[in-house]
């Protein structure tokens, strides 16, 4: 029996679709079957960032209304053999679903797979109830930024209002310079306003950029650091115990003139 | 950054960095929203707690205090009403 794992956030562009598809791509690495579910009805794009946008035949909806069987709405993954994307409709809106619709879906995959990661829609409407609707677990990815955490926070009521408690944080876009000079939330400071517990913290990296424009998960990338933190997130999900990357940057000019002038 | 900026950072203080002024605005923000209590629905409230109160006891609506304070994730309704004077026993009036 597997899990269903949803990833959401409230606000959007803070990393859903990057992550999910890190962590998808992560745990089929590690040789779980996996499946990637993109709950973004009308705006879909956990399809380009797999790079898998020119297989799509059937789409979400057309499992849940029937018109196909889940298999046949399945699309395989390029590189691994047990990794399958399950994408969102382009052409209908967000009412075309049911949260029993996506209870009774996740259920299903359960049986298939090992985990089944849900990508979840922007906002706290239907899209976003509908998306939560049969997960087991939740992740909350957020930045540094204070409209994230503010959207974060409510998400988290929300989370534990529909009984979906002990929601795991991402903090995704830390930029270690601006933390050092006080112009950026650190981890510490985060996790203190939203008291939930730390799933990881995913450095600022132009990699993922250039890994989107490919259609290939960081997380395959060795030499990203942002793949890096996937690969370490990915272990903490199979429940390891790792510790966390090491953010800092190289001490500048100033703190050296600081040091020498023996104020630290 | 003005020039004072500048100087506390070389100092390393960090009370001017803009991480520290965003923490104290979100702390704020997030009390209302987790109450989902609005600063006019605080203001109203104030004002009918004044109401309420003024029919037991003079207090001093200037200096009285009415905020949600918060602990984890827990908030509080916090009330500092100072009292002028009492009024005589309201039972046996009239």
């Amino acid at each position: 029996m597997g899990e269903v794992i949803v990833v959401t956030s409230g606000k959007g562009g803070v990393g859903k679709t990057t992550t999910s598809a890190n962590l998808g791509t992560g745990l089929a690495v590690a040789g779980h079957k996996v499946v990637l579910v993109d709950t973004d009805i009308g705006l879909r794009n956990l399809d380009v960032v797999m790079g898998l946008e020119n297989r799509i035949v059937y789409d979400i909806v057309d499992v849940t209304s029937g018109n196909c069987r889940l298999r046949q709405a399945l699309i395989k993954d390029k590189r691994f053999e047990n990794l399958f994307l399950l994408p969102a409709a382009q052409t209908k809106d967000k009412n075309a679903v049911t949260p029993e619709q996506m209870r009774e879906l996740s259920a299903e995959l359960k049986q298939e797979f090992d985990y089944a990661i849900i990508d979840c829609p922007a906002g706290i409407e239907q899209g976003f109830k509908n998306a939560i609707a049969g997960a087991d677990r939740a992740v909350v990815v957020t930045t540094p930024e204070m409209s994230a955490v503010r959207d974060a926070d409510r998400i988290i009521g929300l989370l534990e209002a529909a009984e979906l408690s002990n929601p795991k944080l991402i903090i995704n876009r830390i930029r270690p310079q601006m933390v050092k000079r006080g112009d950026m939330m650190d981890m510490a400071d985060i996790l203190d306003i939203l008291a939930i517990e730390l799933l990881g913290v995913v450095p600022e990296d132009e990699s993922i950029i250039i890994s989107t424009n490919k259609g290939e998960p960081a997380v395959m990338d060795h030499n990203a650091k942002a793949g890096e933190a996937y690969r370490r997130i990915t272990r903490r999900i199979r429940g390891e115990q790792v510790a966390l990357m090491n953010l800092d940057v190289p001490e500048g000019l100033m703190d050296k003139l600081r040091k020498l002038v023996g104020l630290r | 950054m003005s020039l004072l900026e500048f100087v506390n950072r070389m100092l390393g203080k960090e009370s001017t960095s803009s991480k520290n002024i965003a923490k104290e605005r979100l702390r704020l923000v997030l009390v209302h929203d987790r109450a989902s209590i609005s600063p006019q629905m605080l203001n109203k409230l104030k004002e009918d707690l004044i109401k309420v109160i003024s029919n037991y006891m003079d207090i001093d609506e200037d200096s009285m205090e009415v905020n949600l304070s918060q602990d984890d994730r827990e908030v509080a309704l916090v009330a500092n009403i100072p009292v002028m004077k009492m009024k005589r026993d309201y039972s046996t009036k009239g």
